[in-house]
């Protein structure tokens, strides 16, 4: 017994040390999402494309959709464009921008350049909608499903190893999910 | 000269005073100082998402300044505290708060140290124990011990003697 006493501490120094050693491999910069499992806030907003043209969060009910939080102003959305078109062509499911703290014509002389991958834009010029999302660094990426909830969120430009390995299975699952709701 | 010297030194004050208050408070315009004093108070308490060690007054990334005048807003409108912490955390999660919530899962947080303290007085009591009893055992001889020690003693008496 007395023994046992004398382990111990070295019990608790391998427990602290597999803790921080698991902290090793963290990413501090990411952070949980609180709007997960929540709906999209509600907003009425102008389209981008379009100023007597406004979109709400009804419009994005419906069908499982990737909501794209970006602005010229931000370099990784510009590495991130690409990869957003060869998405856009897939035609996977429906693209929606959120043009967050941008000017109208710097947004849209940035697609007749780039191209535009969007479905619709959301014009979020004074970053209300951005604050209500808790953006706090374009790029980010929300999943919506069909009934307009935010399923996930993922901070940070979209490449193909994201895409694949975590953002994919996630939206095929969520499809199946709202082909079955739309059946029964 | 006198006078110059008093100049002097009034203007540096002044001067030092500004310096001090030129924090981003001063473009916003708060209804009454009792505002200003609890928003900014409260903006020191809310962590900025974006440069992570910052709070939201200190910070000068955009997200904190958007932050940080909803809650100046926010006071203004006559929101309580827990009302603005609220909103800050249903948006930006637990993280926003420098000073953890009092839940099921930061109880580690708050009474882990506690609990080492604990543990730390509890062996350190134990040592000194330890300590004292061990010095009392050894004091205590046996007779024949005694008898011993007494006998060498009277040896080394005699020896010194001669």
């Amino acid at each position: 017994m007395k023994k046992l006493v004398l382990f111990i501490p070295l019990a608790l120094f391998l427990v602290m040390g597999a803790f921080l050693y698991k902290g090793l491999y963290l990413n501090p910069q990411k952070l949980e999402s609180a709007l997960e499992g929540k709906p999209v806030p509600t907003f009425e907003l102008e389209t981008l494309e379009d100023p007597k043209k406004m979109i709400t969060n009804e419009d994005l009910k419906g069908e499982v959709s990737l909501l794209n939080v970006w602005a010229t102003w931000c370099p990784s959305c510009k590495y991130e464009h690409p990869f957003l078109m060869r998405l856009a062509r897939q035609k996977l499911l429906p693209i929606y921008g959120v043009n967050y703290r941008d000017e109208r014509a710097l947004a849209l002389r940035e697609f007749m350049r780039e191209g535009d991958p969007y479905t619709a834009n959301i014009y979020d010029k004074d970053g209300r909608l951005g604050l209500d999302l808790g953006v706090y660094g374009a790029p980010e990426s929300y999943i919506v499903d069909h009934n307009g909830v935010i399923r996930f969120r993922y901070a940070g430009p979209i490449d193909s190893k994201v895409w694949a390995e975590t953002l994919l299975p996630m939206i095929e699952e969520l499809q199946l999910e709202a082909s079955k709701d739309q059946s029964s | 000269m006198r006078v110059v010297i008093a100049f002097l030194l009034t203007l540096t004050i002044l001067l030092c005073g500004q310096v001090v208050h030129a924090t981003p408070v001063d473009t916003y315009e708060f209804k009454s100082m009792e505002n200003q004093q609890r928003a900014v108070a409260l903006a020191h308490e809310l962590r900025c998402p974006q440069c992570q060690n910052q709070d939201l007054v200190d910070s000068n990334s955009p997200v904190a300044r958007d932050l940080r005048l909803e809650v100046y807003k926010m006071v203004d409108a006559g929101q309580s505290d827990d009302e603005i912490v609220q909103f800050m955390t249903s948006r930006y999660g637990d993280f926003v708060l420098y000073k953890p919530k009092l839940e099921s899962k930061t109880m580690v947080l708050w009474l882990g140290p506690f609990a080492l303290l604990l543990i730390g007085l509890a062996i350190g009591f134990m040592f000194i124990r330890k300590q004292r009893i061990v010095p009392e055992q050894s004091q205590t001889l046996s007779k024949e011990d005694q008898k011993q020690l007494d006998e060498l003693l009277k040896q080394s008496r005699a020896n010194e003697d001669k």
